[in-house]
């Protein structure tokens, strides 16, 4: 049978590339410096759901909740080749929590067919490995989190090893159900030549709203941005190329648990972690150097 | 839940696996105690599991007032599903003011389900909490004595403090390793409280077809010395001198994730955010930068010896002593130096 796979993806900073161009000068990360890229485990869940599609047939819907910029991760996958993108963006949707993203996922996720759900284990900025579990109970579905192979899937039964830490477990479910999927369950497939030459034009209507506001300037009517922005997505609907887009009442959802009245977690503070030039006593590498500081650590007995 | 209930218990997941107790609860018990006692409430253990009534005692002997335990035959293997819903009932029944879990694989995949069915807050892998008073931004209302949910982000690079007050029960998740672990008082007293499962005619959605677990090769945790090395060890026959200066010091073999990705040393050796966390009387960091994400892993040890080539390299500034240097001549010199026991003063 065929499946449908929705998956959901977050564009994050690369906080693992963090170069000395993105660092300040006190020190700390200056965080708009660095690359926004799809955020890596995302793409291994995206790489399972396309080849869920690849053999079994169905759809592979990509679904990402962000700011207008996050649309170039949609555009990502379409260049690899799913059959649908959205964007879920709105003001009212920032500062949302991980208990607040997962109930907007699960509003959008709800509207549209679903048998399989995956994520990415956890996102390179906030390493929470939250959402994924979070989403599976909003949708009252089972989870099956740190996939790292499907092993079957048959009828409305998945078979999935998932990693425990210092070994594995091999679980079987119904569908639908959702997964987090690991890093090592396979490599993603890269862009595809053909599709990147369909798609690089392809543009969310936020997109196209804040160029068209851009090329006009500040002096245009709102009214005539609007209009010319409408006349844009039209034509690039005709081609094809309109990605979806909705906002909180699009999809239908309840704004209390949205944003930040839908975020019980509050920033206390923030501390940027700086290096501090402690001081360290040099030690010669000579073998009297060393004699000196065993002595010392025998002495103050670390060793011995 | 959304209700604020100031007498209400500290609690902890006494998470277990085939009737043995995982370490991280063990570890919370001791800050749990301590946040207990601030707020001048009980500290509980929340055990569900299956045939597991005989470990309500050594919860007890390492802090706990009270001990619920829900056991039944479907909480025999742990699944999201049984166990979330029985530790939602609970909470719903006792209204504790916070709940910590180990930020293991159960507590990772355990927590958000429970949270996302409470509707309430939940804070990842905290490696620090603390009882303090927070006032929103452009608020005058001071909420006193909230759950200082401590945590590294962005790839280590920032220290997030976290609060939650307005929905409770506050809940997180603590790494394993960074809170150590109190000796047990088999003296101590507490209540053990069998609970009711709320599980009868719930069907589980998943089944465990295998399960296959393999003890770790080295237990980092319990080391008194760890020798580490990083990439500047170059190969994994290098890495063997690293092997001679452990073995001569009676000291366990670690790595920086660049190492074990480079195929030096097994995974089980990781040292740092995404392996083990460690707090050694004695950290030697060979040839080891020192990323933010291995440093989080590392730098409460006791004392730090920094050997590195490069004497700018982040792990020279958290270092107690630093040699700089190349391995290869410094550290045939320090197996010299400790096997001729001439280190001793006379």
């Amino acid at each position: 049978m065929a499946y449908h796979c929705i998956v959901c993806a977050k564009q994050v900073p690369d906080t693992k590339r963090i170069t000395g161009q993105a660092m300040k000068e006190d020190g700390t990360v200056n965080r708009a410096a660095l690359p926004a890229i799809f955020n890596p485990e995302d793409l291994n869940a995206l790489e399972l759901a396309l080849a869920i599609r690849d053999q079994f047939g169905g759809t592979v819907t990509l679904m990402t909740m962000g700011l207008p910029a996050a649309s170039e991760i949609l555009r990502e996958g379409l260049y690899r080749g799913v059959d649908k993108a959205m964007l879920i963006t709105d003001r009212r949707a920032a500062a949302s929590d991980t208990l607040a993203t997962s109930y907007i996922l699960s509003c959008a996720i709800k509207m549209l067919p679903h048998d399989i759900v995956l994520c990415g284990r956890q996102a390179i900025d906030g390493d929470t490995a939250q959402v994924g579990p979070q989403l599976a109970e909003k949708l009252g579905v089972a989870q099956i989190t740190y996939v790292e192979q499907l092993v079957d899937l048959s009828g409305k039964t998945i078979t999935a090893r998932r990693h425990v830490g210092n070994g594995f477990e091999v679980v079987e479910g119904k569908l639908p159900v959702l997964l987090t999927v690991m890093d090592t369950a396979n490599v993603a497939r890269p862009p595809a030549a053909r599709k990147i030459m369909k798609y690089k034009k392809a543009r969310t209507p936020a997109e196209v709203s804040g160029a068209v506001a851009k090329e006009m300037g500040e002096g245009a009517a709102p009214e005539a941005v609007a209009a010319e922005a409408k006349k844009r997505c039209a034509a690039l609907a005709a081609r094809g190329l309109l990605i979806d887009q909705y906002d909180l009442d699009g999809i239908k959802a309840d704004l209390t648990w949205c944003g930040r009245s839908g975020s019980p977690t509050k920033v206390h503070r923030i501390q940027s972690v700086v290096l501090t030039g402690s001081e360290h006593k040099a030690i010669a590498p000579t073998e009297d150097g060393i004699r000196e500081l065993v002595a010392e650590l025998i002495e103050d007995h670390t060793i011995g | 839940m959304t209700t604020v209930n100031r007498n209400g218990e500290v609690w902890i997941f006494a998470e277990q696996e085939a009737g043995k107790l995982s370490d991280v609860p063990l570890e919370l018990m001791s800050r749990g105690r301590r946040l207990a006692d601030e707020l001048k409430v009980p500290l509980a253990a929340v055990l569900p599991g299956s045939g597991v009534k005989a470990l309500g005692s050594k919860l007890v002997s390492h802090g706990a007032d009270k001990v619920y335990i829900i056991d039944n035959e479907k909480l025999g293997v742990y699944q999201a599903t049984g166990y979330s819903k029985t530790i939602c009932d609970l909470v719903r029944e006792h209204k504790p003011q916070i709940v910590l879990f180990g930020a293991t694989p159960i507590g990772r995949d355990l927590a958000p389900h429970v949270a996302s069915a409470l509707k309430c807050g939940l804070t990842a892998d905290c490696t620090d909490l603390e009882i303090g008073d927070h006032t929103p931004p452009g608020s005058t209302d001071v909420h006193k004595n909230l759950l200082l949910q401590i945590r590294p982000a962005f790839g280590g690079n920032i220290i997030a403090t976290i609060v939650n007050y307005d929905r409770w029960p506050q809940m997180a998740t603590v790494r394993e390793g960074v809170m150590p672990m109190s000796e047990p008082n088999a003296s101590r007293k507490g209540e053990i409280i069998d609970c009711r499962s709320t599980l009868n005619g719930l069907e589980l959605p998943l089944k465990v077809i295998d399960s296959q677990r393999r003890p770790k090769k080295v237990n980092l945790k319990a080391s008194r010395i760890i020798v580490a090395g990083g990439a500047g060890i170059g190969s994994k026959e290098n890495f063997r001198l690293l092997w001679d200066l452990a073995n001569c010091l009676g000291a366990a073999v670690g790595g920086s994730r660049a190492a074990v990705d480079l195929g030096y040393v097994d995974h089980d050796h990781q040292v740092g955010q995404t392996g083990t966390t460690v707090r050694p009387a004695l950290y030697i960091a060979v040839g080891i930068s020192g990323a933010v994400q291995h440093r989080a892993g590392m730098a409460e040890s006791a004392k730090i010896i920094a050997i590195n080539t490069d004497k700018d390299a982040p792990m020279m500034s958290i270092a107690h002593y630093g040699i700089v240097g190349d391995f290869r001549q410094v550290l045939p010199k320090m197996i010299k130096v400790i096997r001729s026991g001439a280190g001793v003063k006379a």
